[in-house]
């Protein structure tokens, strides 16, 4: 079903999604920076980095963002839900300045302007394309579509 | 305990070859998974009428959500190996955005989605602002 608009709990969603990919890569490249350097040579080490503590939070808060995508997804078109992504790194600039009290260049803050925008164009749009009825209606289980086959065949 | 030994910074080649890696691979598998949930239909419907075990099971039996996965697997093992390798300011923004790009693009062709001039403007926008960003 195409919404042209999404409810409170849709926003909720991408919201999830906007926050939980940056601190993910956060919390990947923090980990990955602190193990020694890895050869293609030795492929094992990347699967054992996997357990170390910071990629393990990494990969949890990527779970989180990867559930949130797939919902996402399945009633808004990736061309929309795409930009939410993005629009993380505008949360994670604020919380570096109004948290952590760093320095943001205005470089960045046009950066932040940016994104801003171009997910403020995106979100004013239609969140899935509109399709013929024949399109849009759901897949059928095996069950269904046999009761489908039967209806035809006794027509 | 292990002693890291230097590692000369790869060239520019190599880094580009790399991101390029993610792109492709990151791409490919969001593809596919947008192509997978959206023949599932709407998880939220799915939910309410058959509840959480129905919505994953109706996920996990979508034979196309496991191509998305395997290659949004390979991007993410693409990506831990390049962070190894190359600054996070410099892979996580040239990734991201390139992918912004290289998504509408597949989008409009492969899942024939409406890629309008919004799409297209906010597209190139978030683009332009991730660099910024890393800047």
């Amino acid at each position: 079903m195409a919404h042209e608009r999404l409810l409170p709990r849709q926003y909720m969603i991408l919201g999830l999604v906007a926050v939980c990919a940056p601190l993910g890569d956060t919390c990947l490249s923090r980990g990955m920076t602190s193990l020694p350097a890895i050869s293609l040579a030795h492929p094992g080490t990347l699967i054992a980095a996997v357990f170390t503590p910071w990629i393990a939070f990494g990969i949890a808060l990527l779970i989180g963002f990867f559930a949130s995508y797939l919902t996402a997804l399945s009633w808004a078109d990736l061309t929309y839900v795409l930009p939410a992504t993005a629009f993380g790194n505008v949360i994670v600039a604020l919380l570096a300045r109004f948290w952590l009290h760093e320095a943001i260049s205005w470089q960045r803050w046009f950066g932040v302007a940016l994104i801003t925008l171009g997910v403020g164009f995106v979100a004013q749009g239609p969140s899935s394309t509109e399709r013929p009825a024949c399109e849009e209606q759901p897949a059928l289980g095996p069950e269904e579509s046999a009761v489908q086959i039967e209806e035809e065949q006794v027509r | 305990m292990i002693i890291s030994s230097p590692v000369p910074a790869p060239g520019p080649w190599t880094a580009a070859a790399m991101i390029a890696a993610i792109v492709l691979t990151s791409t490919t598998g969001e593809v596919l998974t947008a192509a997978a949930m959206k023949s599932v239909g709407d998880l939220d419907e799915i939910r309410a009428h058959s509840g959480m075990k129905g919505a994953i099971r109706a996920v996990v039996t979508c034979p196309l959500f496991y191509a998305g996965v395997s290659f949004l697997a390979i991007a993410f093992f693409a990506l831990l190996f390049a962070f190894n390798h190359l600054n996070l300011s410099l892979v996580a923004p040239a990734s991201a955005s390139l992918t912004l790009v290289t998504n509408a693009v597949a989008a409009k062709f492969f899942l024939k989605e409406n890629v309008d001039r919004r799409r297209w403007t906010a597209a190139v926008l978030v683009c332009i602002g991730v660099y910024f960003l890393a800047h």
